[in-house]
């Protein structure tokens, strides 16, 4: 018996297993259930993912150099700091940063208006990075030239943010294996019920002569796309709640960007048979191990 | 046909028959009577495969079943039909679906074999109740069905436990009858009974020999009856 068996099917066979009862709703719910939880895990790993790729590639590129001076000497470290930069290998661009935006930067944490003039706030440096970037070469020219300037080339706390997405990416990941594994005991343990309970069923089919294999077929295309169908609505509800989450250009953060994008939109629709293979896969190994105790 | 040399079955340390020697030849009919308890459903479960002997050896259609599988064992089992005192049916199915299924599962429930299995339901007297579903027939009825379901493939051996345990007199006779008439078409008929006047009314009609187990062993019954 293989899957093309249970897609093809076989009427009479089918005829052979009472109508639903109970059992069906045990196969039916979890289903959908942890499908819609599996959509939910899926996009967070692959939001996850784009966001230590994003963090990476951009952060990755860019340094920033701090310059920390009385305020009569800034302008002339700046100067002296954007020289030593224009010669150096691997700096694709470098910029003083303008109290304007340097005001922006800090807005979120200490609000508008306040008056960053009065405040002995360093002076913020931006450089663009390209091939051939020597950051501690440059760190002890600065050292030693402007003391009063210190390169901050983001590995510090970029690498925990990017170990910070991987790991939650293995977290997504990890519970999309878990579904998986929780599905296949609730779908054997549906199959289990309903073959307990229709112990006359296969007692029949054994005194008429059938072989294990038509018993099996009945019971597995049966739990299979209950399992199949259960998925495919609870696929389509996860669907729906991650196209209803707000737009990452809307709010903002982190959470919002969780969703799919372009043709991983297709990503959710490999749940349904998905499903319907490990339900496929437990049922029948039920229904075998029952039917080799029934002996 | 069916044949046990020296089987004997065990219910755990229990030793329920021992070291039994059977013959069932082509076109034969035999009675199996015993008291309660003294195994002969066992002794009918060994002959059609379901149970197999603890010991000695059972040949079905000449084929020793030690060495067979559950899958062979089930190809031979359809040369065998079976009627039980319960008679057991899917009850979502009518009945002609229920009598038709050795047919089914076989894979040879064709248009043909459905025209022969209009005949049959009407040999059986049961034409008029095909679409019926078996929690709606009477005692009689589902054993007559069973009769029916047991006989469709054609077996060459019939096994009847207690066929008329639960129905009358007059429709034990209907089914006693039923049972002859396959004999006389040359089917093997091995019939479980604790029912003595069954037998006794079996004379002018069949050429039986009667088979009595008791205490593990089986022995021919003779004048008593």
């Amino acid at each position: 018996m293989t899957l093309i068996d249970i897609l093809i099917g076989d009427r009479q066979a089918d005829r052979v297993v009472p109508p639903a009862g109970q059992t069906a709703w045990l196969t039916v719910l979890p289903a959908a259930a942890m499908a819609f939880l599996a959509v939910f895990a899926l996009a967070l790993s692959l939001a996850t993912g784009r966001l230590a790729e994003r963090w990476d590639e951009s952060l990755a590129q860019a340094s920033t150099i701090r310059i920390s001076a009385p305020a009569d000497q800034a302008d002339a470290q700046v100067d002296a700091v954007l020289s030593i930069l224009a010669g150096t290998p691997g700096v694709a661009t470098a910029r003083a940063l303008a109290a304007e935006e340097q005001a922006t930067l800090l807005e979120p944490w200490l609000g508008p208006g306040l008056p960053l003039d009065r405040l002995p706030l360093p002076r913020l440096v931006e450089i663009v990075e390209s091939d051939g970037f020597d950051a501690e070469g440059l760190r002890l020219r600065l050292q030693a030239e402007v003391p009063g300037a210190v390169l901050d080339d983001h590995t510090r706390w970029r690498q925990p943010m990017v170990e910070a997405a991987s790991r939650l990416r293995s977290l997504g990941w990890t519970a999309l294996l878990l579904i998986a594994g929780v599905l296949a005991a609730i779908v054997t343990l549906a199959a289990q019920a309903a073959l307990a309970a229709n112990v006359q069923v296969i007692r029949v089919l054994r005194l008429v002569g059938a072989r294990d294999v038509y018993a099996v077929r009945a019971f597995t295309r049966r739990f299979t796309l209950r399992a199949v169908a259960g998925a495919a609505t609870g696929t389509l509800l996860g669907m729906l709640a991650v196209a209803l989450l707000p737009s990452a250009q809307v709010a903002g953060g982190f959470l919002t960007g969780l969703g799919f994008t372009g043709l991983s939109w297709l990503l959710p629709l490999l749940i349904p048979p998905f499903v319907g293979v490990i339900a496929f896969l437990a049922t029948r190994r039920a229904a075998f191990r029952a039917l080799a105790r029934f002996e | 046909m069916i044949e046990l040399k020296g089987a004997s079955y065990s219910y755990g340390r229990d030793a329920l028959l021992h070291g039994l020697d059977l013959t069932l030849s082509p076109g034969s009919f035999h009675f199996l009577t015993g008291p309660s308890g003294a195994g002969k459903t066992t002794l009918l479960k060994l002959c059609y495969g379901e149970l197999r002997p603890t010991e000695g050896v059972i040949e079905l259609m000449g084929r020793d079943t030690r060495g067979l599988d559950r899958d062979g064992m089930a190809r031979l089992r359809r040369r065998v039909g079976v009627v039980h005192q319960d008679c057991e049916f899917l009850d979502h199915l009518s009945l002609m679906e229920n009598v038709a299924l050795p047919l089914t599962v076989s894979g040879a429930d064709t248009p043909e074999r459905r025209d022969e299995l209009t005949q049959l339901l009407a040999w059986v007297g049961l034409g008029h109740r095909a679409h019926a579903h078996p929690p709606e027939l009477s005692g009689g009825e589902r054993q007559r069905a069973a009769l029916a379901r047991a006989v469709i493939t054609d077996p060459e051996v019939l096994i009847a436990d207690e066929p008329t345990g639960n129905i009358d007199w007059e429709m034990s006779q209907r089914l006693l009858s039923l049972l002859a008439e396959l004999n006389l078409m040359g089917k093997t008929v091995l019939v479980a009974t604790h029912d003595l006047a069954l037998i006794r009314a079996s004379k002018p009609t069949v050429s039986a020999r009667v088979l009595r187990l008791a205490g593990g062993s089986l022995q021919t019954a003779g004048a008593e009856l």
